[in-house]
Order: structure tokens, then C-alpha cells, then sequence
């Protein structure tokens, strides 16, 4: 096993398309959690409604891809303002409560053998994304090596990246205006206390609200690209299930919650970590280091949801703040 | 040095009319289970003047606040201000309107910095409609024109040298000061300080009580909860006493003190009840849960004087 | 199906279908399927049913659908070895047949060895089938009624201890479901043949409280010595959620499993109804259980302790009560209550590493209709939920029922917040 080649497919893991789609996602949670306080649960819900949104279009009634996006960040502003209208004038943890049952609900309408014809059922969605890749600029691979250091993306990769990542830098340029703006202020001031926002006569709801449909828009807006990616929508539990939620708030928390680049690096660091146990426990039992009673093959996939777990836990305790946080940030939060 | 402006035809009894009253409430009430916690026939607030609200712990004088600028619902009762009822307003539409009060346990906004809590209390700042958000060239010269105002009021509050700081490195005095400072940011007609004075040393006391003295000078209308009666001897036009929920005595500071019915209610366990409010008020951090307990160890109190 | 079922006369005709375990390994090198054919015998021939809806189910999500062919056949390709459940939908049948009154639509199989399993299902043609006990409404619905109450009463064992612990810590710890699991799953790693199965479960028991406590002793209180705050608690609940639940899935895999006890049991006949011996006992637990924990919350001194504790912490503080202790025992009740909960759903419904997750959504429903923080709101509201979700499926289908419980959920926030039985909050 070369630890460097490991190193190396873990920082090429890093820049993949997945790596942009959970930041999308994180940027939506930073807006939520890390801006306004506010505990979104369902962020897979949001990039359910997205991918499904931007997929279903032309699954079923062979409408464009344009006609998809726009359905899929309508759907998701409606589902935000549905789950947003019973909680936000309650107390945090009913918002988490109603967000985490309601991506689950979503997933198994989806799923329902009834809407086969629609959503594909359990099967999902194949083949709404040729005209995405018929648009690709890139005829061959694109990279460069250098060392042990091998950035070559395939020709579909690259296209995915290019599209992904161009949507994200917009992501930061737009949450940057927004947060430096009189209204990022007020966003930043419900998340320490509503009730001083409110009496100085600003609508705090009204607020949550916009909070919230915008961090959905993001969240919807990553899983559209997931769809793309992957050229499929499936209703399983790894591509929209709760634990893709929890990937983007670990992604979002490491790289610390309320910072710009916060969602973007923590993604960075937390897909390159997950690929980097990946492949070096693939590569620990090839050398014959872990026997397979303890962990088998079909087992080595557990891996990054145990870190998962384990990071949230750690990370929230030891530093909410992330891990790039000052000291006076620490004092603070204290 | 007592001061009593007050016009000599204001009766001093409960729920008295006045020339030009700001407030009205009537019939106000709010019932926890089977207490009734705030329990007030009438009341009117005179424009213009300082009025202290002064009660035991557990008189159910932060509770009328939370009612009056919307905070919590009351179980009956209407109230108007300037001739507008105000029952179906929510608290950020009410301090639109002008009403803007500060609360018991103070709401900096402990990881934005003093200027920032300042301007955030300035109304009308388009900035604040996402819309134009993104556009800065559409509130840049306001918001140069409310940081303005700000640095004057922090200046006026001798803040200036805290500017930057997090509000979260604050004292608790410094808070109070801010919080009041940033009140003042939204232009009130009407201030309402919820115990301006719990918690703050000696010092900074005085200088609170020339503030308030100012926002009178400056046409504003001040109701403020106190539960020491010696602080509101300097600085009050007029003293509105609750116990048990209702109002039971109004008029100037010397009549209350005469008061035989006020001082069976509240002057007899006045020290201990400032002792342990003290006591709640420095271990108190922002949790909403702490509110409580200060009530709680009132009435504690109370029962353990009988 | 009771559509046709009404207007089932006297007769005969009965049928069989039979299935033929097509050799697919011939088309498909190393795939598995759960294959088979369906035929009804009509006026004595057997005729292949086209069109019906074969659905298979593993853990939970939907591994495949297929339609039968002309010739009756389908297959269902796997993705390997395990335990599935096979479901018919009784609604794409055509008009005029049915599954024979003692079969069910729902079958579990086990694939193994890598090859193909062959599944039967039973049909009549329907004009001349059976009489079936559950053929009208009425009996129907008194059947799901008892359903969602067998299934509310395992819930609320599960909801009172996350409704406890809420109450006492403001805590809403998503990892609940975790430990429904853990007494599950303990019950099975013990239930390996040595011991007998009761056996098995009472020391599932005794460890699924002190999963609790140890929950409580290395986790929740040094944070809350720390002074995490609640938000930061919920994401670190979630954590522990994870944790746990992949912890489970490396250690015990991904298949449904059962305990070697109670596998298969003859149902008796009340009325509509048809109970298994195991349904009734798991019912009386329940009730017993919860009975007691009724007269411990209103009569014992540790009740009362919990009661002053949830109402204002601070108060109970200072007068005496060791705060730390009676959350410590609380955690102990909600991981005994929740282990409980999770052997009887193992034996009502297999044991899964999911499973509690899954049940989480619907703990979270029951506990928010009856009032988060009271033990009487969790199990009016699991009861509610129960029953439900349960005759939602005369209407919507079986694998939609838990969107109904969302429903519930949204709806009790936007009319009655603080639940059936909870109190109102008091601000400031």
C-alpha cells in the first residue's frame, strides 16, 4: 500500500462533483443554522425535492431541463414555506422534528409503487440528464498530474465540476452580499435572540422564513447536481436518507457554521477524509492487515458513517466553532 | 430631592385618569393555571412623563410588560396607544408603531459587536428587504447615516470606546446601557425599561437615571419596572404599585410612600426582596429558563417572612 | 379487494398456483431473482394472471417491482443473499380473482446459496371463493383497530422514555430509536440457542438499561456540566444516532432476522379478529408495564422527584432533590421501556438494524400530539398514532401509512402546539 497514492485519490475525492453538491447543501445549512439559528433537519429533503423536481419534468412529461430546474426550485421555495409556516413561530426543536419526518415522508411517496409512472418508484429516474452532458465542452479527460497528485477528471466529471462548482462560488458570492447587508444583520440577530429582534419592530418570522426558503433553494439546488452526477434520482436512504443531511452539517460544522468559506472547506476536507478511510482500509485488507471476520468487504462502507457519527459528536462538543475557529471565537461560545 | 410634576388634578388612586394619556389599558388580564398573574381593571400612562412600575418580586410586573408590547397573550382585556388598539398587533408591529421596550434579562446580541446591535435598531432601513440587500448601492447612504446616528448615541453613553467589541465581552451594566441605547435607535415614542437598574453598580446606576431624565427632555414617554423604591424616588412624575397582579395604589412618589396599603404589600419585605433579586439577577444569564427562578425565589421569600 | 370479495358465493374452485423455479441462472450469469408464475383455476383450467404487481421489500426499501407476463411469470432480480418480503398487490389482480382467504398478500423469504427463490401464491377465482372472515368493512377495520392498538401500545413504551427525558433535560434525543434497537438486537445476540428465549430478553432488558444509563453517565451529563446548550445537544444526539445505528448494521448485518421463539403461531378467532397467543401476551405486557409506570410517575417518592424536576428544574434544585440522580434515573427507564418496546416489535416484525429509526419518525408524532414532556400525552398520542396509520391504509397504500402520521404531526402544530395534554408555555 503507498500511503501518498492514498493521500493523493483522497484530495482527487475532495474536488469531485460530490464534494459540490454537499457544499451547495451546506451553504443552504450555513444560511439556516449558522446565519439564523435555525435547525434544519430535512436538507436531503430539500435536495430530494430538487433532484425529483428537476428529474420528473422530463421523466414523464419530456419537458426540458429548464423547464426541470424551474420546477425543482419552485417545488423546493413551496416546501420550505410548508414546513416553515406550523414551526417557525415555535420552538427550535419542533422545526427539526417536522424537517427530519418530512424528507423521510418524501422519500417514500417517491418510492410509492402508485407514482411508478411519475417518479419511477423504487426504481427511480434514469436517462433525464442526456441533455445536460450533450452541452459538455470537453471531448477528453481534463487534469494534470503532478507527484503523487493525479487531478484527471473524465470529460463527464469535468462538465459536472465545472456547472457544480461555478454554482457554488455564485452560492458564496451571494451569501457574502446577503450577510454583509442590513438583512444579513437582522438574519444574524434572530439567531442570537428573536425576541430583541422583534422588539425593535422587525417581523422575526417573516425572516426564519426567507432563511428558510433560501437554505432550501441551496439544498435543492445540490441535489439537482447530485441527479446530474449521478444521472439518476434514487429514493434510497445513502442518496436522500437523513445521513445525507448529517454529511452536510459535519461538512458544515468542521468547516465552521457561520463563516463564508465554512461549508465549501469543510466539504473539501470531510469528502477528501471519508474517501481517504475508504481506500485506506480497501487497501489495509488487500495487505492482509484487517481480517475480514472483523471487517468484511461488504462492510467497509459502514466506515463513513460511523466517522460521521463519531465527527458530529466530537466536533460539537470539542468545536462548535469549527476547526479553523479562534480562541476569542472559543471565549465566546462559552 | 423629590420631584413631582405631576398635575395636581390627577386623583392617586387606582386606575385614575389622566389629561393626555398615551396608554390605556382596561380590564387586562392573564391567567398561569389558577393564578391570576396580571389582574388590572384600568390604567393610563400620561405622555411625556416618567412612570415607575414598582412591585414585590412576583407582583406580575414583567408579565403586564410582555402583555402590553405583545409578547404573550392576555387571557381578556384591550388597550390602546394613541387611540389605537393594540390586541391584534404582534410585538414587532407594535414597536413600529413606536412602543420599543427593553427587557428584564438583557438581549445584546452577544456575537455581534456593539455598533452592530446599534444599527440593527434603526426602523425603515430598506437594507433590510433581501431585495434590495444584494443591491448595496440602494442603502449604502443610509446605513452611513444610521452608523451616524449610532456613534452619536454610543457617544452620548459614553460607548464609544466599546464600539467593536462583541457585545458578549460586555458587564451586565454595559449591557443595560446598550440595550437602551439601541432602543433608542428605533426613535420610541414610548420607552419601556424592564428593571433598567437590577444589576448595575452604583455608579453606573446615576448615569442610567440621567439618560432616562433625557429621553423626557427629548418629548419621549418613559414607563420603566423597578422594584427599589429609592431609585424611582428621584426620577419618577408618577408611581404605579402592583401586588398579586393588580394595580393597588398610583400617584406621586411621596403619596405612595405614605401609602399604608403599599407599605403592607411591599415597603415591610422591601430589603430582603432586593437581596434576592440581586442574587437572581447576577447568576442569571440570558437562558430564557433563568426568568423563572427569579419569581420563584420571590415568592419563597415571601412565604418564608410570614 | 373486498369489492370482490362481497359477492363471493358458495363454491368451489379452488386453486392452486403453482410456481416453477425457472432456471434464470441460464440468462443471468451470477443474479439472483425471487421468481415465480400465477395461474387461477377457471372452470377447471389453469389460466396464467397477467398484470398483477409483484413488489419485493428488504429493510425497509423497495429492492424491485415486477409485473407478471402473459404466461404468469415474474421475477424479481435481488441483490443477493437475504431475507425479503414479497408482497402482492391485491389491487392489480383482475376482476373476479383473489388470494384464497387464509393466504396473505405478504410473504417473507429467504434467498440463499446464490440461488433463485420460488414463491406461491394461492389464488380463487372469485365468483366461486370462499367466504373469507375478514370479507366485509366492518371486520376489516375492527382488524386494522386492533393492529394500530397492539402496535400504539409498543410505541408509547418507546415514546414515554424520549416524553421523560424531555421533560426533565429539554433534551430531544433523536437517538431514541437507538435504543428501541439495542434491546432488540441484544435479545437476538443472546437468543443463540444456550438460553432459553425469555431468558434471553429479560437480561436484553437489564442490558438496554444500562445502555440508558451509560447514555446518560458518559454522554448527556458531562455536557450538561459543560453547559452545552440544546441545539448543540440535538446535533450531537443525531451523531450518537448514527453512530450506534452503523455500529449495529457492522455487527449484526442488514437483514431482518427473528427470534428463534414465537416464530409462526396459530391465530386465535375473537369475533373479526384473529390474535397469535403472541400478539395477546405482548399486548398484556404492554399494558402492565405501562400501568406500572403510570403509578410510579403519580405514587412513588423517585415520581414525584421527576414531576418537580420537569416542572422547574431550579425549584427541585434548591429544595433538595438531587437533580443529576433523577435524570440518571430516568434514562434508566427510557432505555428499559425503549428495549421492551424494541423485543416486542422484534417479535411482532423481525429484528432489523433500522428499525428504531424508522419508529423514531412515529415516536416523534405520538410524543408531539400528546404534548412533548408528559408520559400521559406519549401514550394517548402513540395510541392515536397507532391506530391511525393503521386504517389510513383503507385508503391510502400500506407503504404510505407513516405519511399520515406526518400529516397528525403538522397539523397538531399549527392548531394545538403544546400537544393534547400539554400546557401552555409561559413567556419571558
Amino acid at each position: 500500500m503507498d500511503i501518498l497514492d492514498i493521500i493523493g485519490s483522497a484530495l482527487k475525492a475532495g474536488l469531485r462533483p460530490e464534494t459540490a453538491y454537499i457544499s451547495l447543501a451546506a451553504i443552504g445549512l450555513n444560511i439556516h443554522f449558522g446565519y439564523t439559528g435555525l435547525l434544519n433537519f430535512g436538507q436531503a429533503g430539500f435536495m430530494a425535492v430538487g433532484a425529483y423536481g428537476l428529474a420528473i419534468p422530463v421523466f414523464a412529461f419530456e419537458a426540458s431541463l429548464w423547464v426541470g430546474l424551474a420546477c425543482g426550485i419552485t417545488a423546493s421555495v413551496i416546501f420550505a414555506l410548508l414546513l416553515g409556516y406550523p414551526t417557525l413561530r415555535l420552538r427550535a426543536d419542533y422545526l427539526a422534528i417536522v424537517t427530519i419526518a418530512a424528507a423521510e415522508i418524501f422519500r417514500f411517496i417517491v418510492r410509492a409503487t402508485g407514482l411508478r409512472e411519475i417518479t419511477g418508484g423504487s426504481n427511480g429516474i434514469n436517462g433525464f440528464s442526456s441533455g445536460f452532458y450533450e452541452a459538455n465542452p470537453y471531448t477528453s479527460s481534463v487534469g494534470f498530474e503532478l507527484g503523487f497528485l493525479d487531478f484527471n477528471y473524465t470529460a463527464r466529471e469535468a462538465w459536472v465540476m465545472t456547472v457544480g462548482w461555478g454554482i457554488v462560488l455564485t452560492g458564496i458570492a451571494f451569501t457574502y452580499f446577503a450577510i454583509n447587508s442590513p438583512w444579513g444583520r437582522v438574519l444574524k440577530s434572530v439567531r442570537e435572540d428573536e425576541d430583541a429582534v422583534r422588539s425593535l419592530g422587525k417581523n422575526a418570522y417573516s425572516f426564519k422564513m426567507q432563511s428558510l426558503v433560501i437554505g432550501g433553494v441551496f439544498g435543492a439546488i445540490g441535489g439537482m447536481i447530485l441527479a446530474l452526477a449521478q444521472g439518476s434520482v434514487q429514493p434510497s436512504p445513502v442518496d436522500l436518507g437523513p445521513t445525507r443531511t448529517f454529511l452536510a452539517y459535519a461538512a458544515l460544522i468542521i468547516g465552521g457554521t457561520g463563516k463564508l468559506w465554512g461549508p465549501v472547506a469543510g466539504s473539501f476536507i470531510f469528502i477528501s477524509l471519508l474517501s481517504f478511510t475508504d481506500t485506506f482500509i480497501r487497501s489495509a485488507q488487500a495487505e492482509g492487515w484487517i481480517d475480514e471476520s472483523f471487517i468484511a468487504p461488504n462492510e467497509v462502507g459502514i466506515a463513513r458513517f460511523v466517522i460521521l457519527g463519531i465527527a458530529l459528536m466530537l466536533l460539537m462538543t470539542f468545536r462548535p466553532q469549527g476547526i479553523f475557529g479562534s480562541k476569542r471565537e472559543m471565549a465566546l461560545d462559552v | 430631592m423629590s420631584r413631582s410634576e405631576a398635575p395636581a388634578e390627577i386623583e392617586s388612586k387606582p386606575g385614575a385618569t389622566k389629561p393626555d394619556p398615551i396608554l390605556k389599558v382596561s380590564g387586562l388580564v392573564r391567567q398561569f393555571g389558577g393564578l391570576k398573574a396580571v389582574d388590572v381593571e384600568h390604567l393610563e400612562i400620561e405622555r411625556n412623563k416618567i412612570t415607575a412600575l414598582i412591585g414585590p418580586n412576583g407582583a406580575g410586573k414583567t408579565t403586564f410588560f410582555n402583555l402590553i408590547t405583545g409578547f404573550d397573550q392576555p387571557n381578556a382585556g384591550e388597550w390602546t396607544y394613541n387611540g389605537h388598539p393594540m390586541k391584534a398587533l404582534g410585538p414587532h408591529q407594535m414597536a413600529k408603531q413606536g412602543m420599543v421596550r427593553t427587557f428584564q434579562l438583557t438581549k445584546s446580541l452577544s456575537k455581534l459587536t456593539v455598533i452592530e446591535n446599534m444599527k440593527l435598531g434603526a426602523a425603515n432601513q430598506v437594507g433590510e428587504s433581501l431585495g434590495k440587500a444584494l443591491l448595496p448601492f440602494t442603502w449604502k447612504k443610509q446605513e452611513a447615516e444610521i452608523e451616524r446616528r449610532a456613534d452619536a448615541l454610543l457617544d452620548r453613553f459614553n460607548m464609544s470606546h466599546m464600539r467593536s467589541e462583541f457585545a458578549a465581552s460586555l458587564s451586565g451594566g454595559q449591557r443595560k446601557l446598550l440595550e437602551m441605547a439601541r432602543a433608542l435607535m428605533a426613535e420610541p415614542e414610548i420607552v419601556m425599561l424592564d428593571e433598567p437598574m437590577a444589576g448595575v453598580n452604583p455608579a453606573l446606576t446615576q448615569e442610567l437615571l440621567g439618560h432616562v431624565k433625557e429621553l423626557r427632555e427629548e418629548g419621549r414617554t418613559i414607563v420603566f419596572v423597578e422594584h427599589d423604591m429609592d431609585v424611582v424616588r428621584d426620577i419618577s412624575d408618577w408611581v404605579v404599585v402592583m401586588a398579586q397582579g393588580q394595580i393597588i395604589a398610583e400617584g406621586t412618589h411621596a403619596e405612595i410612600g405614605a401609602n399604608q396599603e403599599v407599605i403592607d404589600a411591599y415597603l415591610g419585605r422591601h430589603h430582603d426582596e432586593e437581596m434576592s433579586s440581586d442574587k437572581a439577577q447576577e447568576s442569571g444569564t440570558e437562558s430564557f429558563s433563568q426568568s423563572e427562578p427569579d419569581e420563584n425565589s420571590g415568592l419563597e421569600k415571601e412565604s418564608n417572612d410570614e | 379487494m373486498p369489492k370482490l370479495a362481497k359477492n363471493c358465493i358458495a363454491g368451489l374452485a379452488l386453486i392452486l398456483v403453482l410456481v416453477l423455479s425457472f432456471p434464470i441462472a441460464v440468462l443471468a450469469q451470477s443474479e439472483q431473482a425471487i421468481t415465480g408464475t400465477l395461474r387461477v383455476e377457471i372452470n377447471e383450467e389453469r389460466t396464467p394472471v397477467a398484470g398483477v404487481d409483484i413488489s419485493v421489500v428488504q429493510g425497509g426499501e423497495e429492492v424491485g417491482v415486477e409485473t407478471t407476463a402473459e404466461d404468469g411469470t415474474f421475477a424479481v432480480t435481488v441483490p443477493g443473499d437475504g431475507a425479503y418480503s414479497v408482497t402482492l398487490n391485491t389491487d392489480s389482480l383482475p376482476e373476479g380473482v383473489t388470494l384464497q382467504a387464509d393466504a396473505t398478500e405478504t410473504l417473507e423469504v429467504r434467498v440463499e446459496s446464490g440461488n433463485n427463490k420460488a414463491v406461491i401464491y394461492r389464488l380463487v377465482s372469485g365468483d366461486q371463493g370462499e367466504t373469507s372472515a375478514f370479507s366485509d368493512q366492518a371486520g376489516k377495520v375492527a382488524r386494522l383497530v386492533s393492529n394500530g392498538v397492539r402496535f400504539g401500545l409498543i410505541m408509547a413504551m418507546c415514546s414515554i422514555g424520549l416524553s421523560l427525558i424531555f421533560g426533565t433535560t429539554q433534551l430531544v434525543n433523536f437517538a431514541h430509536g437507538e435504543l428501541v434497537t439495542f434491546g432488540a438486537v441484544m435479545a437476538l445476540v443472546l437468543d443463540n440457542g444456550t438460553i432459553p428465549f425469555l431468558v434471553a430478553a429479560a437480561l436484553a432488558l437489564a442490558l438496554a438499561a444500562g445502555f440508558g444509563a451509560a447514555n446518560d453517565l458518559v454522554i448527556w451529563r458531562p455536557l450538561r456540566k459543560r453547559g452545552t446548550g440544546l441545539i448543540s445537544m440535538m446535533v450531537i444526539s443525531i451523531g450518537l444516532s448514527i453512530l450506534i445505528r452503523f455500529v449495529i448494521l457492522w455487527q449484526v448485518g442488514g437483514d431482518r432476522q427473528a427470534y428463534s421463539k414465537y416464530r409462526i403461531q396459530e391465530g386465535i378467532e375473537i369475533g373479526p379478529l384473529s390474535l397469535t397467543p403472541r400478539d395477546l401476551i405482548a399486548m398484556a405486557i404492554s399494558i402492565v408495564v405501562l400501568v406500572a409506570v403510570a403509578y410510579m410517575i403519580n405514587k412513588t417518592k423517585f415520581g414525584k422527584a421527576m414531576r418537580a424536576v420537569a416542572d422547574n428544574r431550579d425549584l427541585a434544585e434548591s429544595s433538595g432533590i438531587n437533580v443529576q440522580q433523577v435524570i440518571l434515573y430516568v434514562w434508566v427507564l427510557g432505555g428499559l421501556l425503549a428495549g421492551l418496546g424494541g423485543i416486542l416489535l422484534g417479535l411482532d416484525q423481525q429484528v432489523r438494524w433500522n428499525m428504531g429509526f424508522d419508529l423514531l419518525l412515529l415516536i416523534f408524532a405520538a410524543v408531539t400530539l400528546g404534548g412533548l414532556g408528559t408520559a400521559y400525552g406519549a401514550l394517548v398520542g402513540s395510541l392515536v398514532v397507532g391506530i391511525f396509520i393503521e386504517l389510513s391504509t383503507l385508503v391510502v397504500a400500506p407503504e404510505l401509512k407513516s405519511v399520515g402520521a406526518l400529516m397528525i404531526l403538522i397539523i397538531i402544530l399549527l392548531v394545538r402546539p403544546q400537544g393534547i395534554l400539554g400546557r401552555a408555555e409561559r413567556v419571558g
